[in-house]
């Protein structure tokens, strides 16, 4: 009997046959990073399939958008990807300016590029540090969100907003920038490459858990890319050096020095040090905007229809006053036609399709979200995985749900 | 650029002459007016012919005009990496019409497909798992359709008796209000009171 010639057959009942275990993960999970309900199945500790549930924030956006004004519905772009609030707004700017045909003038563009810098980082800040913190480290993202508590007064200083800032206008951006704040970002700068990036550099890159955590972990291969729409980080963490801002630019990042980084592996530890490199990259923009803009002084906004006037303007002209009213009231027309307008968001490609129809409302406005593509290869990339990789995996693959159930 | 796009434009419309109803480049952008039957294979087309190499599908949706026999544009954009150029598709159909699914030549066709359908109520063809997505479990109608209305149906609520999230129709205290600040003098057309008898006195 013990010396196992004999098989235990006759103690095994019903009950014990190996079964797959389904369970459930969210909506209320802290790796889920936001309202993600996801239904696994798992043969063991192995994840067998797995099917995201998502819409648990979705607030219809499009639809409200399809009855406001084209500037009314830009606060919207805000609340889709509230990690890096201004880089969506960049997007609708442009599908506007696009139509219009409105040349933003050259402070306004440089401004933009520097708070859509100030984005990415105030994104992969985030993001690093709370995708370290699913695979078990705790510090990262405590240092993580002072840095981006001083990224975000950079953002009230600007317009008055932490978060929801509505900066970037149709035409331009909504105010311009004092010149102390410019200094201050150069010397948060300085202050973020020697503290910051070698402390948190130091505490993971080469630490022994996080590696066992993340190497070899969520592998995506090219074919992966093009099969599932990846963009952003997803796609250069697989050695595929695609960033829009250098292929398609835009705005006036072809007057930018920067390097694009990709990786080896595709894993989510190549995606890791991808992020860790563009931080360093944004930064380095930061500084290239933040010396052109102490010299090129100007208008930050393209003077005509679609812009207000300004306020000593307002005080001493009756048809700028009519102006103000009528643009704050009824709004501005976008010509009749189709857009299709996308920036390089922190976490990919963010398009904007537009359909204009003439009138002050956009006919039709449809938001693409790179994370809501991410999401979806999800059962792709997360099977065959330890039940503990899909935190990681998610927290790699930067999803928030803002914009994914828009 | 755009004569790139044009040549581009030309290729494929002499490549598949029964897909392309027409092309045109606006603003830089490849428009193409497609027909709905053998999207596949114009897909595929799309994917594989070295000169387009459309390897990565970037979006999916629809736009509504009620007004239309065709009520539906479904529109695709994709993007070549290879290449670096875009292209958009957009496919007429009616209210009970199919399109037929992409997935088997784009996977990531799979939520786009979802979604649309999801909002406008186009079922794909040949979709392997055509669920809503976004809306609530158990929604009703399709909220990005020109006659749904934006505040819904319905309204939720948590009841303290029931102890349970209740579904009522929606109760709304004032009317929902479009403000329409369009100008007089550019077409907003506004009835005021008495006008209806200069038309009356312009029958006579």
């Amino acid at each position: 009997m013990m010396d196992g010639t004999k098989n235990f057959d006759d103690a095994l009942t019903g009950e014990q046959k190996i079964r797959n275990f389904n369970i459930n993960f969210g909506p209320q999970h802290p790796a889920a990073h936001g309202v993600l309900r996801l239904v696994l199945e798992l043969d063991g500790e192995i994840v067998e399939r797995c099917d995201p549930h998502i819409g648990l924030l979705h607030r219809g956006t499009e639809k409200l958008m399809e009855s406001r004004t084209y500037l009314q519905n830009l606060p919207y772009f805000d609340r889709l990807d509230y990690v890096s609030p201004m880089n969506q707004e960049h997007a609708w700017c442009l599908a506007i300016e696009k139509l219009t045909g409105t040349e933003v003038p050259r402070r306004a563009s440089l401004i933009r590029v520097l708070y859509s810098e100030i984005g990415r980082v105030l994104n992969h800040l985030m993001n690093v540090t709370t995708q370290a913190m699913d695979v078990g480290a705790l510090t990262p993202p405590v240092w993580g969100f002072e840095e981006r508590e001083q990224l975000m007064v950079f953002y009230e200083r600007a317009c008055g907003a932490r978060l929801h800032a509505a900066y970037f206008r149709p035409g331009g951006v909504h105010q311009d920038l004092p010149d102390d704040l410019i200094t201050d970002i150069e010397a948060w700068a300085d202050q973020f490459m020697t503290g910051f990036m070698i402390d948190v550099d130091g505490l993971l890159t080469e630490n022994r858990i996080f590696k066992q955590r993340n190497v070899d972990i969520g592998i995506v291969t090219e074919k992966d890319i093009l099969d599932w729409g990846f963009s952003g980080v997803m796609a250069r963490g697989s050695g595929l050096a695609w960033d829009l801002r250098r292929s398609q630019p835009y705005e006036c990042y072809d007057e930018f020095e920067f390097q694009i980084p990709v990786g080896k592996n595709g894993d989510c530890y190549d995606r890791y040090l991808c992020r860790m490199e563009e931080m360093r990259q944004s930064v380095s923009i930061i500084r290239q905007a933040c010396a052109k803009l102490k010299v090129e002084k100007g208008d930050i906004m393209a003077r005509g229809k679609m812009t207000p006037p300004t306020r000593g303007e307002m005080k001493t002209s009756m048809e700028a006053l009519i102006h103000h009213f009528k643009l704050y009231t009824e709004g501005f027309h976008v010509p009749a036609g189709e857009v299709y307008a996308c920036v390089e968001a922190p976490k990919g490609e963010f398009g904007v399709f537009l359909v204009a129809d003439g009138s002050n409302k956009p006919y039709r406005a449809k938001l693409r979200a790179p994370g809501y593509l991410h999401l979806q290869a999800m059962d792709h990339v997360a099977s065959k995985h330890q039940l503990a990789d899909v935190a990681a995996i998610i927290g790699t693959m930067d999803v928030v749900f803002g914009e994914i159930d828009r | 650029m755009s004569d790139a796009l044009n040549e581009l434009g030309q290729h494929i419309e002499m490549k598949r002459p029964d897909c392309v109803l027409s092309f045109d480049v606006t603003g830089g952008e490849l428009t193409m007016n497609v027909t709905p039957a053998n999207l596949n294979g114009f897909v595929e087309f799309l994917k594989t012919d070295s000169q387009c190499k459309f390897s990565t599908l970037v979006d999916i949706t629809a736009v509504d005009y009620p007004g239309r026999a065709q009520r539906f544009d479904v529109v695709y954009h994709f993007l070549s990496m290879y290449q670096n150029h875009r292209i958009r598709l957009r496919v007429k159909i009616r209210e009970d019409e199919m399109v037929h699914s992409i997935m088997d030549v784009h996977p990531s066709a799979n939520w786009f497909e979802r979604e649309v359908f999801d909002m406008f109520g186009i079922i794909f063809k040949g979709h392997p798992d055509l669920r809503r997505i976004l809306t609530d479990y158990g929604f009703r109608g399709y909220p990005l359709r020109k006659d749904f209305p934006t505040t819904g149906y319905t309204e939720v609520r948590y009841d303290e008796v029931q102890k349970r999230v209740v579904y009522e129709p929606v109760s709304l205290v004032q009317e929902y209000r479009q403000f329409d600040f369009m100008s007089p003098w550019e077409g907003a057309e506004y009835i005021l009171p008495g006008d209806e008898k200069t038309k009356e006195d312009a029958g006579k």
